[in-house]
This record gives structure tokens, C-alpha cells and sequence, in this order.
């Protein structure tokens, strides 16, 4: 538990302090006892991960060859360098984007939009969701730019 | 590793466990090439014969995962390299059963202009599987006879890429 002081009445006195300290610090301590079961985990982990790994390693052969740093292109010699590959679906998630995630925050937006008495969004919200939706639009005019709202 | 430490001595028990390790996890690498494949096929999933009783995964993703390959099936000129090459990619110690009489020797295409004249021109060959094709039964007793040598090896010689003569499997299997 996070230490908590008590709201209640501190009388006035050195050993009422202390006795708050001594508090805290116990608190403090049942907190971080709960974090050594992670510490312990992750000990564990380490030690099982080093033994296994440093065991294989005194193990196992080592023969390097040229043919094994080879890629692997079932049996084939890979030619070519790794390069970006043309991406086609990027628009499909652009779409998504516009129509999906967007109402994931209007929604929240629409709920609390007309509050401004209880403290809502009011005007401000509504230039900010505004402002959002408008470089959506962007994004939806370029695609139907590209032609994808067509059914072809 | 020096020879023979894991064979005798107080790292005995090691290498007899290792051994034992390696015998019953083999990940073999299929070449079904022809009609042999056919047979392998039946020796790997069939209910009948089912190798992987006897620890045999033959499925690993790529040559990289895998401890056996076996050559069932005509080896062709064109097929050669990417064998070779496929051989090379595998991590040691590795093993190879040349699996029929096309791969032992060329079989019936002894005398054709594609066929290689057996898997061991290209391969070093530890188990000859001998049939026109092999029966499951024969392809088995290949696997249980590798895994004979693999137990009463020394993992060092082997690690050093050391290769022993050839089992050849009998023909009445």
C-alpha cells in the first residue's frame, strides 16, 4: 500500500512525529515487499535464461561456414538488396483510420459537447474536434482523389 | 571440446545424455523428390508405421532447425546445387539418409543425362535406404539404425564434422 498519512488529528509533540515516520516507513516497506516477488521473477528468469543459454553454449559444435550466413531462399542464391516493399493496402488503412477511429473520439466529444454550464468542452472542444476532423477531411478528399470511393 | 571427453571419464554421463537427446529429437528436412516420397510419406504420418515414435519431427520451418535430411526421390542436375546448398544451411551435426535407389545411385536412370548418379556425389550419405521405392519398414529401420550411431558416438568427433562409413540398410528389410 502507497503510504497514506492519516487525515485525522496530529497532536503537537516530537514522539507523535516519529511515530508518523515510523509509519510511513513501514508502509513503505510492506510496498516494496511486494515488488521483490517481481525482483524475484526476474531473477529467476535471468539465472534460467544465463544457465540454459551458457550451457548450450560450452555444448554445442561450433562450425561457422560462409553457406550457413547465407539467407535462406530455399536453396537458391538470394539476389538483390532488402528493400521497402511497395506497400498496397496502406489506403484500405488510411479508410480506416478516417471513418474508424475517428468516432472513437467523437463519440466521447459528442456526449459532453453542449455541457459548458457543468464545465463541458463547449466552444473549445468543438474547435479542437474541428480542427481534428479537418485534417481527416484532408486525408478523405486525397483518397477519393485517388479514386477509391468509386466500387470498380 | 577435446575427443573422447564426453566418451569416458567423469563427463561421461553427459555426453550419454546428450546423445540420447539428439537420438529421440530428430528434426528431419524432407526431400520428397519422386515416388519415394510416397513411401517416406506413409513412414511419417501414416498410422501404420508413424515415425514420430521414434522422436522423428519431420517438419522443421528450415533447413536451419533441422538435424536430418532425407533424400527420397531422383536427384536431378538442376535439383543438385539447391541439395547441396540446403545440406550446407543446416547447423551440425547433421545426418543424411539417401533414401531409394535414385538417390543411392541413380536407379533406374543410371544411364539418363539429368539424373545425378546418387545423392553422395554432392552429400556426404550416413544411412543408404536400398529399394525401387524402399518400404516404410526399410525407411524406419534407416532412422532406428542412424540412431544407433548417434548413441554410441562421440559428440566431439562429430562436432568436428567427422564422418563415419556409411550404414547401408539390408536389403531383405
Amino acid at each position: 500500500m502507497i503510504c497514506v498519512v492519516s487525515g485525522g488529528s496530529r497532536p503537537g509533540g516530537d514522539g507523535a512525529l516519529e511515530e508518523l515516520d515510523q509509519l510511513e516507513e513501514n508502509d513503505l516497506t510492506e510496498f516494496y515487499r511486494q515488488y521483490l516477488t517481481v525482483a524475484v521473477f526476474v531473477g529467476a528468469a535471468l539465472v534460467m535464461v544465463g544457465a540454459m543459454l551458457g550451457i548450450g553454449a560450452l555444448l554445442r559444435p561450433t562450425r561457422p561456414q560462409p553457406e550457413k550466413y547465407i539467407t535462406y531462399e530455399s536453396g537458391s542464391d538470394p539476389f538483390g538488396q532488402f528493400g521497402q516493399q511497395n506497400v498496397r493496402y496502406y489506403l484500405y488503412a488510411l479508410l480506416f483510420v478516417i471513418f474508424d477511429v475517428e468516432t472513437v473520439f467523437l463519440f466521447p466529444w459528442a456526449i459532453d459537447a453542449d455541457h459548458v454550464s457543468q464545465g463541458g468542452l463547449g466552444w473549445l472542444g468543438f474547435i479542437e474536434i474541428a480542427i481534428f476532423t479537418l485534417i481527416l477531411i484532408v486525408g478523405l478528399a486525397y483518397l477519393w482523389r485517388k479514386g477509391l470511393l468509386k466500387w470498380a | 571440446m577435446t575427443s573422447g571427453a564426453l566418451r569416458k571419464g567423469p563427463l561421461k554421463p553427459v555426453g550419454e545424455l546428450l546423445n540420447y537427446s539428439r537420438k529421440y529429437s530428430l528434426w528431419m528436412f524432407q526431400w520428397g523428390l519422386a515416388c519415394c516420397a510416397i513411401e517416406m510419406g506413409a513412414a511419417l504420418a501414416g498410422p501404420r508405421y508413424d515415425v514420430m515414435r521414434l522422436g522423428v519431427i519431420p517438419f522443421p520451418a528450415s533447413p536451419r532447425q533441422a538435424d536430418l535430411i532425407v533424400i527420397s526421390g531422383t536427384v536431378t542436375d538442376k535439383m543438385a546445387p539447391a541439395i547441396k546448398r540446403l545440406y550446407e544451411q543446416m547447423p551440425d551435426p547433421k545426418y543424411v539418409i539417401s533414401m531409394g535407389s535414385c538417390a543411392n545411385c541413380g536407379g533406374p536412370y543410371w544411364d539418363s543425362y539429368s539424373v545425378t548418379k546418387g545423392v553422395d556425389q554432392i552429400i556426404p550419405v550416413d544411412v543408404y535406404v536400398p529399394g525401387c521405392p524402399p518400404r516404410p519398414e526399410a525407411f524406419i529401420q534407416g532412422i532406428v539404425l542412424l540412431q544407433e550411431r548417434i548413441q554410441n558416438e562421440d559428440p566431439a568427433d562429430r562436432w568436428a564434422g567427422k564422418h563415419w562409413e556409411p550404414i547401408v540398410v539390408p536389403a531383405s528389410a
